[in-house]
């Protein structure tokens, strides 16, 4: 029997789904922070060596590196949910792109801001105008403008559609980021940020990365079905079974 | 052609568009990024003389010398085909030492000798307890070893 997956492009039939998920990433999260935290603490070594003899300061990375992933992988959810919503006019899909975008403005503002603090001890500086700096300093700029645009157009269909078409537009930075050092000839790309090779991370240290990845994903699933209950509570106000649910909390 | 077909073949132009777009930013970047210029760079006279740059390149070993005030540092920077001199006083970062990398900012004096306001170490991406860099390394070394004296057995 075909799935009819249009049946919970809904906002109605979503809303109660997410409801129930909310709890459950909720769960999830905390209990991958727990895992993550533990071993990026305990089971890790206390101090790195060879060509990169870094300190304590290091684990910073535990934050960091899953931090700047997620800011690039919710952009791109981001951009997903706006051209499904250009192409097939689902509300929905509108509705998701805007809950995503505050929990991916936030993850790109703590990966520059725990990289400052990375910065700081191991290159010598806060910030500096390197390639990679730079262009995830411009991949929060466009979550922000893309928060800015959405709220400054008042007919809230039309500000669905400008700002997918900004946040389509926007796209170009994540190959920036990725490749601004990742390129192929290395004497191509001078910058202060390393390259990234997760072939060149003992295990431990990749473990804690990746299940702090994992616990950041998770957040954003909940954080963002949170905000998306809210934002269809808003724009369906008018509709009957939103008016039955408000009457049925105000009675219990 | 219908309204939702319209608008699937307009969001996959655009995002072909912002592909493309990308793709020509990307090799514009690859020619003219000049985050820093390198010591051959440098000899080349391809670094603005009257402006401040960046140089960048890996502190030759053996050339580290502070000056008695404790603060001014003196060092060889080099990309392994040239060298260039740079002085410098401040504090220098954690992970700055011989043999590692670095981006100095400042400026080249008349005498050849780079005169540095600010100096970043750089680090590579390789996260090992020094346990297991050290094992790594000898094992490349013999490596690099074996393989000399391989190629010089048949001679």
């Amino acid at each position: 029997m075909a799935l009819n997956w249009f049946k919970f492009a809904s906002p109605a039939s979503f809303y109660p789904i997410a409801g129930r998920l909310v709890p459950v990433f909720w769960v999830l999260t905390l209990a991958l922070l727990a895992v993550g935290l533990y071993w990026g603490f305990f089971q890790t070594a206390d101090q790195l060596g060879g060509s990169n003899p870094q300190k304590e300061y290091y684990r910073i990375i535990f934050i960091h590196v899953p931090t700047a992933w997620m800011s690039m992988w919710l952009y791109m959810i981001l951009v997903g949910w706006a051209a499904i919503g250009l192409v097939f006019n689902t509300r929905l899909s509108f509705m998701m792109a805007n809950a995503v975008a505050p929990t991916g403005a936030i993850f790109t503002f703590l990966a520059l801001w725990t990289g400052a603090f990375w910065g700081r001890p191991s290159w010598g500086t806060y910030w500096d105008w390197d390639p990679r700096l730079t262009s995830e300093l411009a991949l929060f700029f466009l979550y922000i403008g893309y928060i800015a645009l959405h709220s400054a157009i008042d007919d809230t269909r039309r500000a669905d559609r400008a700002s997918a078409l900004l946040a389509i537009v926007g796209l170009i930075m994540v190959p920036v980021i990725f490749w601004s050092i990742n390129c192929p000839d290395p004497n191509q790309c001078a910058a202060l940020h390393q390259r990234s090779n997760l072939m060149r991370i003992e295990g431990n240290i990749l473990f804690s990365m990746l299940i702090m990845t994992l616990a950041f994903w998770m957040y954003s699933f909940a954080t963002t079905f949170m905000r998306l209950r809210s934002i269809i509570l808003t724009r369906e106000a008018e509709s009957a079974w939103v008016q039955d649910i408000l009457t049925k909390e105000a009675r219990a | 052609m219908k309204a939702r077909q319209k608008r699937l073949a307009f969001v996959g132009l655009a995002i072909l568009g912002v592909g493309a777009a990308s793709a020509l930013a990307l090799t514009a970047l690859k020619g003219n990024i000049s985050y820093f210029f390198s010591p051959s760079q440098v000899a080349a006279n391809e670094a603005p003389p009257d402006h401040v740059f960046r140089l960048g390149g890996l502190v030759t070993e053996g050339t580290i010398q502070r000056q008695e005030d404790g603060l001014t540092v003196h060092f060889d920077v080099t990309d392994n085909a040239e060298t260039v001199k740079v002085a410098y006083t401040g504090i220098l970062p954690d992970l700055f030492s011989e043999g590692s990398g670095v981006v100095a900012r400042g400026r080249l004096g008349s005498d050849g000798v780079f005169y540095a306001d600010e100096v970043l170490a750089k680090h590579d991406e390789e996260y090992m307890p020094p346990e297991v860099a050290s094992t790594l390394k000898t094992a490349h070394a013999e490596g690099v070893a074996d393989a000399a004296a391989g190629s010089g057995a048949p001679n």
